[in-house]
């Protein structure tokens, strides 16, 4: 019964393009329109609405030789927008500064899938686009070789132009445009790809981002920032607690703000909420600041609902009973446990907490909707506008095809922009307004007690050590309420994808092992937060093995080292796993080689081994995840119980480089915001209610906790770039907070088993 | 009433007298380079700069600003080559690039009182700004460049 709720949001979700291919491939199902013993399809292959490479998708030439590359992936802050041009730009032959890069709207059977997140922007795209790139070099070959009557044999594209030797004549890329468009994009297989070594922009780290201008001097263009004539500004007052609603509001006060245009009811919202607005009171004003007055001057009472009880202390407990329970789903079985266990020299237990976090991305949501002659358009910060589309389209009434999705740049996204639910808000508001473009901004306090959270977890680790020290029986129970709470009625099960951010696809070299995932059930929004399930199962499985490398006194890298054991490739199905971040487990069998060699990147960066002054201390981390390896070396200092992360090495094998100035960006910005995890980031929960409100009680790190030295290793793996590529944007995460807390035992000699540290070393 | 310059032309502003600056810009003047992240002076998006000083707008009250001199991040240069938004560009500062209007507000007032700046200087008066992507050794970097480019 179970079962069949999820593959029913499975089906549905597939068929709606929002990503859920996850779920279908997690429960083993082919996707729809396709039998049962045709072969599965991974990768971009599998991902909704799946791809294209046709170059007049994706680029135009004017007269004037201006290039422009349309971004089909939603930028948020991981380079893609320059990342994208740089690999089409290149298999072109087009000068850099002729270049220039338009965003896409939603629109999946144009551009292939939108949804940008998992970390699969270039492992899917870089192909599709590379041929892009050469499809239209090609057709501007043919369009001057017809030119010049002669074999197109004889010209060849490159700086802008297309040059015949023989004669010493050129035509720049603009004044062959119009006709190369008009020519027929020749077949994939007859295209030449650019040697690599020919490469101007690949792999190159001098490519400045394409919106540096914009950034810095103030004319870019957020959801926040979206204008149209005629415009009113909105907030919306929701119900505190998850599945709560207005029970009575009194507007009189907020109507009598002078500029307070309008107070409209929004429907509360159904289990499971998937992406609908939470419901409540919105306040219309001809600015966001009296927008904000008339919420302030509302009295509203409220229903809190069936998650009224929410306690997040009281939770851990409940989490905890269920992660020291036997009798949970065994999702991983290898070997057996029991026994091995029961031949172990000694047994060693360990339970680590992992608490909710909110994305809060330095933009807030925040999205513009006007609906003319019964068409809606929109602007926002989406990262999955495809999505936005349709849901959009549906809560309006709308067809599909009268929904138009525009997509800004976003401040940040860490997937909470994965979730439309705040342009939905903005269309009801627009609808109520008769069409008037409303703009509706989250404040951040909206954001932090209403976002879609990481997950809360207890994880229960129990090991047994031989006579040497080393593991031969493992069991690591998960109890921590599932993303699917958002998508079926109260399952209270981890889905595979979840399972399979390193816990069944954990590749150590222990004889017996077994996973466990006891239930456990949501009372808040559950949603995807930056490299999601990873983060407490790296946190657990990277603190356990280094309690059990001390209580076998040994060294710490050492020990893990030993523990991933010799390189093999592993087929994530044989551990269990299924999901492969969708990817073909044969092509991305997991490599412990890899795994290894970053760990000892990681380890030199940081000069591993070397003598610590008192109240310091080194620790390491690895952790495969989105199909790439990290491994992260920290040295922290711990005075007065307070910790500070002076130093940070980070190793990352992702395959071939595409960009990889974004590569390192992107790891620096992992470590710090994994040193936020480590050391203060937290959401609690009492009586239903998120107990941070800003930034000034949910706490990120500021630059004085920052890393004074981050150094980032881009490990070049064998292949160049006809491997598959890894992820980017989120692998570099789950690593970091266990070898901070690593390192602060290392100094101190006080294990941390709860994220974030807090105060937990103040005596 | 209330009268104040931005960015070098004249302004009137009579609206609701707890109006911050942040929304009047914003919302009535139309310049969304000055970005919201908080409201309460927590993270540094809306820093700009007050006859010469870095302010909150968030948090300033454009009542109390008659005969101010406010600067944006669209004022902040002709073109865009202040030596700490050159910086920027040069060593690829900006992930999202959502909180850098206020990053840059923040370090040109650094950059341009001192010539000068220590690591400490840099973190202390820099830690009033926020970035959620994480860019802060790139940030220190820029400022080191910046104060180089300037001497
Ligand atoms: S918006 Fe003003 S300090 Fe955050
Ligand atoms: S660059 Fe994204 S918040 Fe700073």
């Amino acid at each position: 019964m179970k079962s069949a709720s999820i593959i029913n949001i499975s089906r549905r979700g597939l068929l709606a393009g929002m990503g859920a291919s996850t779920f279908v491939l997690a429960v083993g199902l082919p996707g729809p329109g396709r039998a049962q013993d045709e072969e599965p399809e991974f990768g971009r292959d599998a991902m909704p609405n799946g791809w294209t490479d046709d170059p007049k998708v994706f680029i135009a030439i004017d007269e004037d030789g201006i290039v422009t590359i349309t971004a089909h992936r939603s930028e948020m802050g991981q380079g893609v927008r320059t990342s994208i041009a740089m690999v089409v730009a290149d298999e072109l032959g087009a000068d850099w500064e002729n270049v220039r890069v338009d965003q896409a709207p939603g629109h999946e059977e144009k551009y292939g899938n939108q949804d940008t997140d998992g970390s699969r922007s270039l492992r899917h795209f870089f192909m599709p686009m590379r041929r892009a790139g050469a499809a239209a070099r090609a057709m501007l070959e043919r369009a001057a070789a017809e030119r010049w009557g002669v074999d197109v044999s004889e010209v060849s594209a490159a700086g802008h132009a297309v040059v015949h030797a023989a004669s010493d004549r050129s035509l720049g890329y603009g004044e062959l445009a119009a006709a190369a468009m008009d020519l027929d994009v020749p077949a994939r297989e007859t295209l030449t790809l650019k040697d690599p070594s020919t490469f101007r922009y690949i792999g190159k780290s001098d490519i400045g981002l394409v919106d540096n201008m914009d950034i810095t001097t103030g004319t870019t263009t957020y959801g926040i920032d979206v204008r149209r004539d005629g415009m009113l500004y909105a907030v919306v007052a929701r119900p505190p607690v998850y599945g709560g609603r207005a029970r009575s509001f009194d507007d009189s006060a907020a109507l009598a703000i002078p500029g307070v245009e309008k107070v409209v009811a929004i429907d509360p919202v159904d289990f499971p909420t998937e992406f609908a607005p939470l419901g409540g009171v919105a306040v219309i004003a001809t600015n966001t600041f009296l927008a904000i007055k008339g919420r302030n001057a509302l009295e509203i009472e409220w229903e809190d609902g069936p998650n009224a009880g929410y306690d997040s202390e009281t939770y851990r407990e409940t989490l905890s009973n269920a992660a020291n329970s036997s009798g949970g789903k065994v999702v991983r079985d290898q070997g057996d446990f029991d026994e091995g266990l029961a031949g172990a020299a000694r047994t060693i237990e360990a339970e680590y907490y992992i608490p909710h976090l909110a994305q809060a991305p330095m933009e807030p949501p925040a999205a513009v909707v006007e609906i003319r002659d019964g068409k809606a358009e929109a602007w926002g910060c989406v990262q999955a506008p495809q999505v936005t589309r349709l849901r959009l389209a549906e809560r309006l009434g709308l067809a599909k095809e009268d929904v138009t999705v525009n997509v800004t740049l976003l401040g940040g996204g860490f997937g909470r922009k994965s979730k439309p639910d705040f342009v939905l808000e903005a269309g009801i508001l627009s609808q109520a307004m008769n069409g008037t473009p409303v703009k509706l901004t989250w404040t951040r306090e909206d954001d932090i007690h209403h976002s879609y959270y990481h997950t809360v977890s207890v994880e229960k680790m129990t090991a047994g050590l031989d006579e040497s020290g080393r593991p031969v029986a493992w069991l690591h129970r998960t109890a921590a309420p599932t993303i699917g709470s958002i998508f079926a009625p109260d399952p209270k099960q981890q889905l595979p994808f979840e399972l399979g951010m390193g816990l069944l696809n954990m590749p150590l070299d222990i004889e017996n092992v077994r996973a466990e995932n006891p239930e456990a059930a949501a009372h808040v929004r559950i949603g995807w937060y930056r490299s999601v399930s990873n983060i407490p199962h790296a946190f657990a499985i990277q603190s356990f093995i280094a309690e059990l490398a001390d209580a076998a006194e040994r060294d710490q890298k050492e020990y893990l080292l030993e523990v991933i054991g010799p390189a093999r490739k592993v087929n994530p199905t044989d551990l269990g796993d299924v999901w492969n971040y969708g990817e073909n487990p044969e092509i991305y069998a997991i490599d412990t080689g890899r795994l290894a060699n970053v760990i000892e990147e990681a380890a030199t960066g940081i000069e591993w081994g070397r003598e610590m002054p008192e109240g310091s201390g080194l620790g390491i981390a690895g952790h495969y995840s989105f199909v790439s390896y990290v491994a992260v070396a920290a040295e922290v200092s711990v005075q007065d119980g307070i910790v500070t992360v002076p130093r940070v090495s980070i190793a990352i094998d992702c395959g071939a480089h595409v960009n990889p100035d974004r590569i390192r960006s992107q790891m620096e910005g992992a470590v710090i915001m994994g040193v936020g995890q480590a050391l203060m980031t937290e959401v609690t929960f009492a009586e239903g209610r998120a107990q941070q409100d800003n930034f000034d009680t949910y706490l990120i790190p500021r630059m004085d906790r920052a890393p004074q030295r981050i150094d980032v290793h881009l490990v070049s793996s064998e292949g160049g770039y006809d491997q598959p590529l890894g992820g980017v944007g989120e692998p570099g995460l789950p690593p970091v907070a266990p070898a901070i807390t690593n390192a602060v035992f290392a100094a101190t000699g006080q294990r941390i088993r709860q994220l974030p540290i807090a105060d937990q070393l103040r005596t | 009433m209330v009268n104040l310059v931005v960015n070098g032309v004249e302004r009137r502003f009579d609206g609701d007298e707890e109006t911050p600056l942040l929304w009047y810009l914003r919302d009535e003047l139309g310049m969304t380079g000055t970005k919201f992240g908080c409201g309460i002076s927590a993270c540094g998006a809306c820093t700009v700069h007050i006859d010469g000083y870095p302010s909150f707008a968030c948090v300033t009250p454009v009542s109390t600003l008659e005969g101010a001199k406010v600067t944006t991040i669209e004022g902040l240069s002709e073109g865009g080559d202040h030596p700490v938004q050159v910086a920027w560009r040069e060593l690829n500062v900006s992930q999202c690039g959502y909180c850098q209007a206020g990053q840059i507000m923040q370090a040109a007032a650094l950059v341009d009182e001192y010539d000068t700046v220590t690591d400490e200087d840099i973190d202390s008066v820099m830690s009033a700004n926020l970035c959620r992507c994480g860019t802060y050794p790139r940030i220190r970097a820029a400022i080191k460049r910046a104060v180089e480019m300037k001497s």
